[in-house]
């Protein structure tokens, strides 16, 4: 009898073979309380060395913004087309949203690759590792939001029902993120080097989807369809939406058309996609 | 006893390559690597280690199966292939369930404390938050962590590398396994610690389907195993009962 036809006889399984999607799902979601603990853990332990410990949750972001401020609000006066009023919401609601995205990608591309003493050592579904880092981003950016809060409202923009809209916002961009998450995590199990990479690509992003300035002002000059491309990519849509729920002065005019349909379209595409980008590479994580 | 062998492990013809980045030996200057990286084709800037080379055996339900052999012979790379945590080259691996490594390391992190370790661990070795609230107390008594003080609820990075240790083996050894692997757990913590882990070990294996065992020790491996695989350079060497397996290795290790 070969080896296979005596696993086969008494019901045994290839270890460490990819199960199906569905399955797969399955097991993600059995996994639930350790992606949640996972990622509340790492949040914690940033901190913990430091004097004012989870305090730095809050400072950090604050300071974040009083830099940019700085720059592009005073120096650089890239204010341009807004008042005082709207801009300094405008800039920090901008500031934040990007981060979110950018440090979930980072957070991505070093998931599988930088925890290769975890995937070597216990099971898991691999999946769990890139959606417990989004979780974290995201819990991050809550912390965030009450910084953001105070300065809406510090700059006159008081909490009406537009700010209900936060929520939506929030869960089509953590989809977005966490498909995102897991397309880097599969390219940075392969090639580590991404991480080296990635800060640049990044922050040309952050610069191109009007994190501080406004597209549409900005271009005025050059063919209307860069600032339309520009407008529509996802860091760009879910950040003018974001505005768009907070502050009094940033209304419908500066939308692009169609911007709820496109926000979930890029979610649900990125989400889905990257989902199953990272399933099919499941059995090969790990490796040397 | 021959019509009752059921089959939980059954390696077919194993290989295992593991692939090193910039590991390759002479040139190392940036220069290199980059004409490394345009020609393509075979993956040349990558060095391979061929670390088992066509292990076939198979293990049934009910033994404690010992692995030995010199270091860097691909004892503890076999025992991942097994798991299913390293993807074979050629060849399978049928298991009987899930397999599992005993160790949390990985999972655990020294800023935080002991009390959230072992929850954080359970949940990482795939425990129910209602399992992990059952045993904690017996996880906590059973490291000892508490003895002096009310250490629990201190970050793991104030413990004592033996404390630490002993924690670490108190969370991984909290769950029952179908086919459990230990790769040289025993020798962690102080005399007393070892004499309560092997205890711990032997309840383990009674409730395990299988045992497999790496070890140097070839005490902990006489006491505890009834077969040996002796692995030497990434090959099967020997496979058969322990004293006839022990006795051929000890003359090869000249002891």
């Amino acid at each position: 009898m070969t080896a296979a036809e005596l696993a086969a006889k008494y019901g045994l399984s290839v270890s460490g073979a990819r199960p199906g999607l569905g399955e797969y799902v399955r097991q993600l979601w059995g996994r639930r309380h350790f992606i949640v603990a996972f990622s509340q853990a790492k949040l914690t332990a940033q901190y913990s060395q430091a004097k004012l410990g989870q305090l730095w949750q809050v400072v950090t972001p604050l300071l974040n913004a009083v830099v940019y401020f700085l720059i592009f609000g005073l120096i650089l006066e890239a204010d341009r087309g807004f008042s005082r009023e709207v801009y300094v919401p405008f800039l920090v609601t901008g500031v934040f949203v990007f981060t979110f995205t950018q440090n979930s990608v980072m957070a991505g591309v070093r998931a599988i690759s930088g925890n290769l003493g975890l995937v070597r050592a216990l099971h898991f579904p691999r999946a769990s590792l890139p959606v417990s880092f989004s979780l974290q981003q995201l819990q991050q950016l809550l912390f965030s939001m009450v910084v953001l809060f105070v300065v809406a409202i510090a700059f006159g923009s008081y909490p009406s029902l537009s700010w209900v809209l936060i929520v939506p916002v929030l869960v089509l961009q953590f989809f977005f993120n966490t498909g995102l998450a897991m397309i880097f995590a599969r390219m940075g199990s392969k090639t580590p080097d991404l991480a080296q990479l990635m800060p640049f690509v990044l922050r040309t992003w952050m610069y191109a989807s009007g994190v501080m300035f406004s597209l549409p002002v900005m271009l005025a000059d050059h063919p209307g369809w860069i600032a339309d491309v520009l407008q529509w990519n996802p860091a760009a849509i879910y950040m003018d939406l974001m505005r768009f729920a907070l502050i009094d002065g940033y209304g419908n005019e500066y939308l692009p058309p169609h911007v709820w349909a496109v926000a979930g379209g890029w979610a649900a595409l990125i989400a889905v996609g990257g989902f199953v980008y990272f399933w099919k590479a499941e059995e090969r994580y790990g490796r040397g | 006893m021959a019509e009752a062998r059921v089959p939980t492990v059954i390696a077919d013809e194993l290989h295992i390559v593991y692939r090193v980045n910039g590991a390759k030996t002479g040139k190392g200057s940036a220069t290199a690597a980059l004409s490394r990286m345009i020609k393509r084709g075979e993956e040349r800037g990558v060095r391979k280690v061929h670390a088992v080379k066509g292990v076939s055996f198979a293990a049934y339900r009910g033994e404690a199966i010992g692995l030995i052999g010199s270091n860097g012979s691909g004892k503890s790379t076999l025992l991942r292939a097994i798991a299913g945590l390293l993807p074979a080259e050629k060849g399978k691996v049928y298991t009987d369930g899930q397999p599992s490594l005993l160790g949390v390391n990985a999972a655990l992190m020294n800023d935080l404390t002991g009390e959230r370790n072992v929850i954080l661990g359970g949940l990482a070795m795939g425990m129910s938050r209602e399992q992990i609230k059952a045993r904690y107390q017996e996880i906590v008594d059973f490291s000892g962590i508490n003895e002096k003080g009310d250490f629990i609820t201190l970050p793991m990075r104030t413990y004592s590398s033996g404390m630490a240790a002993r924690l670490r083996f108190s969370i991984a050894a909290a769950k029952d396994h179908d086919v459990l692997m230990i790769d040289e757990a025993l020798a962690t913590g102080d005399r007393k610690f070892q004499k309560r882990s092997e205890a711990r070990i032997r309840e383990l294996r009674k409730e395990a389907g299988t045992v497999f065992l790496v070890s140097h020790n070839n005490k902990s491996i006489r006491d505890t195993c009834d077969r040996v695989l002796w692995l030497e350079r990434g090959e099967l060497r020997m496979d058969g009962p322990t004293d006839e397996v022990l006795k051929e290795y000890e003359k090869f290790t000249g002891k």
